[in-house]
């Protein structure tokens, strides 16, 4: 087992003008879950096909589970799963089905692939649904099967995209805890994600990326306490009150930030006083790293 | 989720290590590509069985009794018997570019189900292969349910009939890379009218399927002769009826071939092209 499932050098990749991945360092330490965080179009989705074989490096060095891509890419594919941002199951088949097709696909023997299905179907807890056509699941069984159909093969690293766009909030932390369970079991889990909370509560280390570029990469609550500290004031009101607090806070040598209905105020744990009953005291987000690294919002 | 199960030690996902590499072009993984196929078509099969028994009916009910009662004999055939060979060409035409066409553009591009089967240990000349297969044994089968239809219309075949088959896996396999050569480069549904009335609407009439290519003029005769589909239908005469019969089979053989291992070439290329960034 080599000591990092990834590691990127210098890695550009170019459509046509537009640079998607640009002089990307990034290294993903073995039995980690890590979180790749970034607006849309910061070049998550990319650096993911790199992973896969499916886009290659225009320069620079990727390697997966210590083999060089995309030379090895097949074999890479064998030893890793990858859970697709766009639903992809077979409507036309069974839920049992659609693992068993895919067990073929990796290439597990007649022998493996009754015991992976059934293993896949637990793991999605759609055990008593191994007969029920797929088009009949709900959005979160749907994510849950794409989860398990990735995972069929008992892989070493776990890819995801954006595993949880357009779910519920209680169906989105089942899925965290699906996630959890293959890292405690061994696995690398590699995630991309514009959702704050996800990257926080479910991710060891995340790489903040910005314009084909990780601009900050640690684990989150220092990669928090770092940049902005850990509690924020925020104040919201009109253009008067907002000036009022920027120039207060500058008065202290505080970061602010815009957040669009009003003003933040950062490292806000070492104020109290006036300003501090201005506004409300929350703690401090990747989302307020993001906006002071970046000077933009997120999403 | 309400009141899910707590998970259990069976839904382990412990990594297995100690996995062989897998060979850079696998039958194994080819058969997968087939099983899905199959395991969509087993549940789909009679709308499949239904155009298969009607279309050639159709045909025989046309072109048999109503044109075939004007004309009695065609390239030394009965017109019902040259018709035939025809509708089993075109059942084979039909059968494997349309679906390898649709299928090949909607996998792609709308269902993005390649992406998926890319991230997967499948190569995409396993995936051109094993989807080229699944239309070729597809359309075989109609072309088999056709023959039988003609036979039920009075059509005696000689004993080399039972080479049907292989010409239909062969040329069925030739025409659904073509197919997806097509549906690898197509950027809407829009585009399908394109390829289906420049390319397969010719294909289909000018190939000696329903009348014999002597007749026309000669610019078009030449086109007929870089036809695979008319190259097809010599070939199911010649097993079928005796007819044509010679060296001249031989170079129908050569064309089939050689135009399917082009159609996988390209398929394989613009797939690349298309899925690969």
């Amino acid at each position: 087992m080599p000591p990092s499932a990834v590691e990127l050098r210098h890695v550009i990749k170019r459509f046509g003008r537009l640079t998607a991945v640009d002089d990307l360092d990034l290294v993903v330490p073995t039995g980690l879950c890590f979180g790749l965080l970034g607006p849309n179009g910061a070049g998550k989705s990319t650096t993911m096909r790199l992973l896969t074989g499916q886009a290659v490096a225009d320069e620079g060095e990727v390697c997966v589970l210590g083999e060089p891509m995309p030379a090895a890419s097949k074999l890479v594919r064998s030893r890793s799963g990858m859970v697709p941002q766009a639903d992809d199951l077979d409507d036309e088949l069974t839920v049992g089905e659609n693992l068993a097709v895919w067990a073929r696909i990796y290439g597990l023997s007649t022998s493996e692939r009754g015991e992976a299905v059934g293993r896949g179907l637990a793991l999605a807890r759609l055990s008593d649904r191994a007969d029920t056509p797929t088009r009949e699941l709900s959005g979160g069984m749907r994510r849950r099967l794409l989860i398990a159909r990735g995972l069929i093969h008992r892989p070493e690293l776990l890819l995801l995209d954006e595993p949880t766009v357009g779910l519920d909030p209680q169906v989105r932390q089942g899925l965290w805890g699906q996630i959890t369970r293959v890292r405690d079991d061994g696995a690398t889990v590699v995630i991309t994600t514009h959702y704050i909370e996800e990257a926080e509560r479910l991710c060891d280390r995340v790489a903040i990326m910005h314009r084909g570029r990780v601009i900050a990469e640690g684990p989150p609550f220092q990669l928090i306490t770092d940049t902005v500290g850990r509690e924020v004031i925020e104040v919201v009101g009109g253009s008067q009150a907002v000036a009022d607090v920027a120039a207060q806070a500058e008065g202290m040598g505080a970061l602010t930030r815009d957040t669009g209905m009003g003003i933040a105020v950062l490292g806000a744990e070492h104020i109290s006083g006036d300003l501090a009953v201005a506004g409300r005291r929350r703690p401090a987000t990747l989302e307020d790293v993001f906006v002071v690294l970046t000077g933009e919002e997120l999403t | 989720m309400t009141a899910d199960p707590a998970p259990t030690h069976t839904d382990s996902t412990r990594p297995m290590w100690s996995r062989p590499a897998p060979p850079a072009f696998s039958w194994r993984t080819v058969a997968a590509v087939l099983w899905r196929e199959w395991a969509v078509f087993r549940r789909v099969w009679f709308s499949t069985a239904f155009g298969s028994i009607f279309e050639p009916l159709a045909y025989f009910i046309a072109f048999g009794f109503g044109f075939g009662a004007l004309v009695a004999e065609v390239a030394g055939l009965s017109y019902f018997d040259f018709i035939a060979t025809g509708a089993v060409a075109i059942g084979v035409l039909f059968s494997s570019i349309f679906p390898a066409l649709i299928n090949g553009y909607f996998r792609r591009k709308e269902q993005k189900l390649y992406d998926g089967l890319l991230s997967a240990p499948l190569s995409i000349p396993e995936l051109v292969t094993g989807e080229a297969t699944w239309n070729a044994l597809r359309a075989s089968a109609v072309a088999a349910v056709t023959v039988v239809v003609a036979i039920g219309f009075g059509v005696r075949p000689q004993a080399t009939v039972v080479l049907v088959p292989v010409i239909t896996v062969t040329a069925g396999f030739a025409f659904a890379a073509a197919g997806a050569a097509f549906g690898a480069v197509l950027r809407s549904t829009h585009s399908f009218d394109m390829v289906i009335v420049g390319v397969i609407v010719p294909m289909y009439i000018v190939a000696g399927t329903f009348f014999p290519i002597d007749g026309l003029p000669q610019p078009l005769a030449l086109v007929a002769l870089v036809n695979p589909l008319y190259h097809v239908v010599e070939l199911l005469r010649a097993v079928t009826f005796g007819q044509p019969s010679g060296a001249i089979l031989w170079v129908h053989v050569a064309v089939i071939v050689a135009f399917g291992v082009l159609a996988w070439l390209l398929a394989v290329r613009l797939l690349r092209r298309a899925l690969i960034d």
